[in-house]
């Protein structure tokens, strides 16, 4: 009897410690979480790291408080530096995009993919090909003519220097045999009201950043580089909604496939639990209502890349702008 | 019409218990994030945006540009106590407003600083409620070319300000320019300057280098002069603030011209930063009472703040309309706007009308109950300047560093904050202005990509600057007020030499 009992609880006693272990034994912040955007308030990344933080509050997905901090001095080089110095601290997460990896092949910045932990690539930003409401083209061959016509001075803008928008300004401009000026702003918000004004023909913003501009009748998007159309989320305009967009290789400009991923990071020499830790969060985020709003509202294609994933497709990209840089001589040493 | 009535359905969104609470307390927070430099409205902003998550967003703007207009004025308390300027558009008001507080006369520099204020913002209102749905086509007028001859016309307009000699002044920009060009450069992408230091890839923030130039800079100055051994005496007069208050519209040329001046910088998108220098040079230029400039003159006052809060007001105009931030601190709130959920643009016109007006309605209310607190707390900031020198001083200082580490949590800024300090220090001793070199520092590297743009569209012809009427207007304005006065001078000096 007693032998029954003793066994019994201590059987109890084994299984709750089985079941409890692996929780006791995983990485939980015990302090206030920083997220750093390495954009300006307002951009794209700046709006993917306040989704993720906003999921995470609103769930109460974690106990302490989550920080988000904007370092977007030298292109987002700024937020990358800061982290990278941050070695085994695991309560800095840094947001970016394909920047990571690009930005130090093409400018001398101080820091590299290599000097962080992957934690996820979350979803995959798409691009349109975007002219003012008013030009008289109406799909893209009447466009991709008009720019020809125009010899050397078709103006594209765009955000940033010998980044994604240059990149695929040059892409189209082989593509379709143009040479394009192209014109770098700040950020494609700014791009998208000079287009507004007529100042540029065209530029290659992501949906979130122009949609307030079609809506309002300043701008309409031509074609998607994808391979096939955004999903359908109804209306945007009276007429038209992302759906009706045709893709640009159904137009006959031939880039299949042209996206901008969203990174996070940890710093260098955290533990594998602390990397899970985050991890099976960004998941858990994944599922919330508020993520799900947050990928419609800004059309973009909700993915989720961790581990090996994650760093086989940054090869995968790396390869390709390795090969535009180099085309195009934006290579520094 | 139509616009009166829907500010009438804005007022009655925005008049509500809660709402009204939401006001007090965002004005409340904003002066003591204005009065803290280092801090300022951007921060403020972003660190209480997560609170507004759950709200509806009407409430969050409300309490959101509540905390604005709160910092907005809790800047100028320190740069007319301190000489510290909280935001780059405070900058200006430094130039008379700390020279008058010195004088003794504090409770008349605040209220002075706070009633101009308060018309400019007030002028900037009514002008959104009047013209909303036409002004939102001006701004797009604006290309690179116009936005590097709006810049023109601020260094042209400021060019002489201070009665300093022109080469000096030249020398004060060069400065500035170089120190504004180190970082990421957005044109070519490629980082200069940073002589080996990596983390100036990010540049040098404003906020670093004037709280060296100026707190700390006017610090070494008072402890060799000594000066400040003795605490000044101010009384806290409620009778010298009511004076000064009703005395304003003595001023009613300098407050007019200002306003104009700070709605025109506001729409097309210069900024209020620009905005007060324009208005401050342009004041010194024609005012009656030009020769008063920089020792305590109170339309030295009146004109930057009443440009800076007619421009900061003006501003949200492009922001709600077009997407286009005016300042760093609209910058956030309009993170804030996607976050509940609303798409910057002419569509929100349209679309949220509740919003809309409802945020417009509580800029009213808004200004009206910041301009009531901060003069009700006027005697507690004055009273501060009565601590001795021997309390403050220290005091001064550790703000400084604070505010400096701050900024972005790194210990690069607070080594460059006292390495300005000794800048300013040397500038002052060596009878150079300090202005141009800020205003280049602020407005210089965009002017510079302005100006690359333009380039880069016109395939390197200057005929860019000439290509239609508003450019030109812009450029023709900039020269005038550069090359008219030693022309004028020269001409003086020949009829002299003849008679």
């Amino acid at each position: 009897m007693s032998f029954t009992v003793k066994f019994t609880a201590t059987l109890v006693a084994g299984v709750a410690v089985f079941a409890i272990a692996p929780q006791a034994g995983a990485w939980t912040p015990t302090k206030p979480i920083e997220f750093i955007g390495t954009a300006g308030p307002g951009g794209g990344t700046d709006n993917f790291t306040r989704a993720v933080q906003a999921a995470i509050v609103k769930n109460k997905l974690v106990d302490q408080p989550i920080v988000v901090v904007n370092k977007p001095g030298g292109s987002g080089a700024e937020g990358f530096t800061y982290t990278k110095a941050l070695t085994g601290d695991p309560y800095h997460l840094v947001f970016g995009t394909s920047n990571a990896w690009s930005q130090p092949l093409v400018s001398k910045v101080a820091f590299n993919y290599t000097d962080f932990t992957p934690v996820a690539a979350m979803v995959q930003d798409e691009f349109l090909l975007w002219v003012k409401q008013d030009a008289p083209y109406k799909n893209v061959q009447e466009y991709l003519a008009a720019m020809k016509a125009k010899g050397s001075s078709a103006k594209m803008a765009g955000a940033q220097s010998k980044d994604t928008d240059e990149t695929l300004t040059r892409l189209i401009g082989k593509a379709a045999g143009i040479k394009f000026i192209y014109v770098p702003f700040k950020s494609g918000a700014e791009a998208a009201v000079q287009l507004a004004g007529g100042h540029v023909d065209s530029h290659v913003n992501n949906p979130s950043e122009s949609v307030g501009q079609w809506k309002g009748g300043t701008q309409r998007p031509i074609c998607v580089f994808n391979t096939k159309r955004l999903p359908d989320t109804g209306k945007v305009t009276a007429t038209r909604g992302w759906q009706d967009i045709p893709t640009c290789q159904e137009q006959g400009l031939n880039i299949p496939l042209f996206q901008q991923p969203r990174t996070i990071w940890l710093p260098l020499k955290v533990t594998d639990e602390q990397t899970a830790f985050y991890v099976d969060l960004m998941k858990k985020v994944q599922q919330t209502p508020e993520w799900k709003d947050f990928i419609e509202k800004s059309v973009q294609t909700n993915t989720f890349l961790s581990g090996d994933a994650f760093t086989k497709y940054e090869m995968q990209d790396l390869e390709q702008w390795k090969k535009v840089a180099t085309e195009e001589g934006w290579l520094v040493k | 019409m139509e616009n009166f009535d829907s500010l009438m359905h804005g007022f009655s969104i925005a008049i509500s218990v809660p709402h009204i609470a939401l006001m007090i307390g965002g004005v409340l927070l904003g002066i003591l994030v204005g009065v803290l430099p280092g801090l300022g409205a951007p921060n403020g902003v972003s660190l209480l945006l997560p609170l507004t998550f759950g709200m509806a967003p009407v409430s969050a703007i409300i309490l959101l540009s509540s905390i604005y207009w709160g910092a907005l004025f809790g800047g100028s308390v320190t740069s007319i106590l301190f000489n510290i300027p909280g935001e780059p558009s405070s900058v200006a008001t430094t130039f008379d407003g700390y020279p008058m507080a010195r004088d003794g006369r504090a409770t008349e520099a605040l209220a002075t600083a706070f009633g101009s204020a308060a018309f400019g913002a007030l002028v900037g209102v009514v002008l959104i409620t009047c013209l909303a749905s036409w002004i939102a086509g001006v701004a797009l007028q604006f290309g690179p070319a116009e936005y590097f001859a709006v810049y023109f016309l601020a260094f042209s307009s400021f060019i002489g300000v201070g009665g300093a000699p022109p080469m000096k002044t030249v020398v004060s920009l060069a400065i500035g320019f170089a120190i504004a060009a180190i970082g990421m450069d957005t044109v070519s992408g490629s980082v200069r300057l940073t002589m080996g230091v990596d983390e100036l890839v990010k540049g040098i923030n404003f906020v670093v280098a004037v709280m060296g130039l100026f707190g700390i800079g006017e610090l070494l100055i008072a402890v060799e002069e000594e000066l400040h051994a003795k605490p000044v005496s101010s009384t806290i007069d409620w009778r010298t603030l009511f004076r000064t208050i009703a005395g304003l519209p003595k001023h009613w040329v300098a407050l007019l011209r200002s306003a104009a001046i700070g709605c025109w910088m506001g729409i097309t998108p210069g900024g209020p930063t620009a905005a007060s220098f324009m208005s401050y040079g342009i004041a010194k230029r024609v005012s009656p009472r030009r020769a008063n400039f920089g020792k305590g003159e109170a339309e030295g006052i009146v004109s930057p703040e009443t440009a800076d809060h007619a421009a900061g007001t003006s501003a949200l105009l492009p922001m709600l309309s077009l997407g286009i931030p005016g300042s760093a601190t609209a910058a956030v709130m309009m993170g804030g706007l996607m976050i509940w959920g609303l798409n910057p643009g002419p569509a929100l016109f349209v679309e949220q009308k509740d919003f809309v007006w409802g945020l417009i309605a509580s800029m009213y209310l808004g200004n009206i109950v910041a301009v009531i607190l901060v003069l009700l707390t006027v005697p507690i900031f004055a009273a501060l300047m009565r601590l001795p020198f021997f309390i403050l001083a220290p005091l001064i200082f550790n703000v400084c560093v604070v505010g400096a580490y701050s900024v972005s949590n790194s210990y690069l800024d607070v080594m460059l904050m006292m390495g300005f300090g000794v800048l300013g220090y040397l500038f002052k001793k060596l009878d150079y202005p300090l202005a141009p070199l800020v205003l280049a520092i602020v407005i210089g590297d965009k002017a510079e990509d302005a100006f690359r743009q333009s380039m880069l569209m016109s395939q390197g012809s200057l005929g860019i600057f000439v290509n239609n009427g508003l450019v030109t207007t812009l450029v023709t304005a900039g020269f005038a007020l550069l090359l008219l006065p030693p022309l004028f001078r020269s001409i003086g000096l020949w009829r002299n030499a003849r008679r």
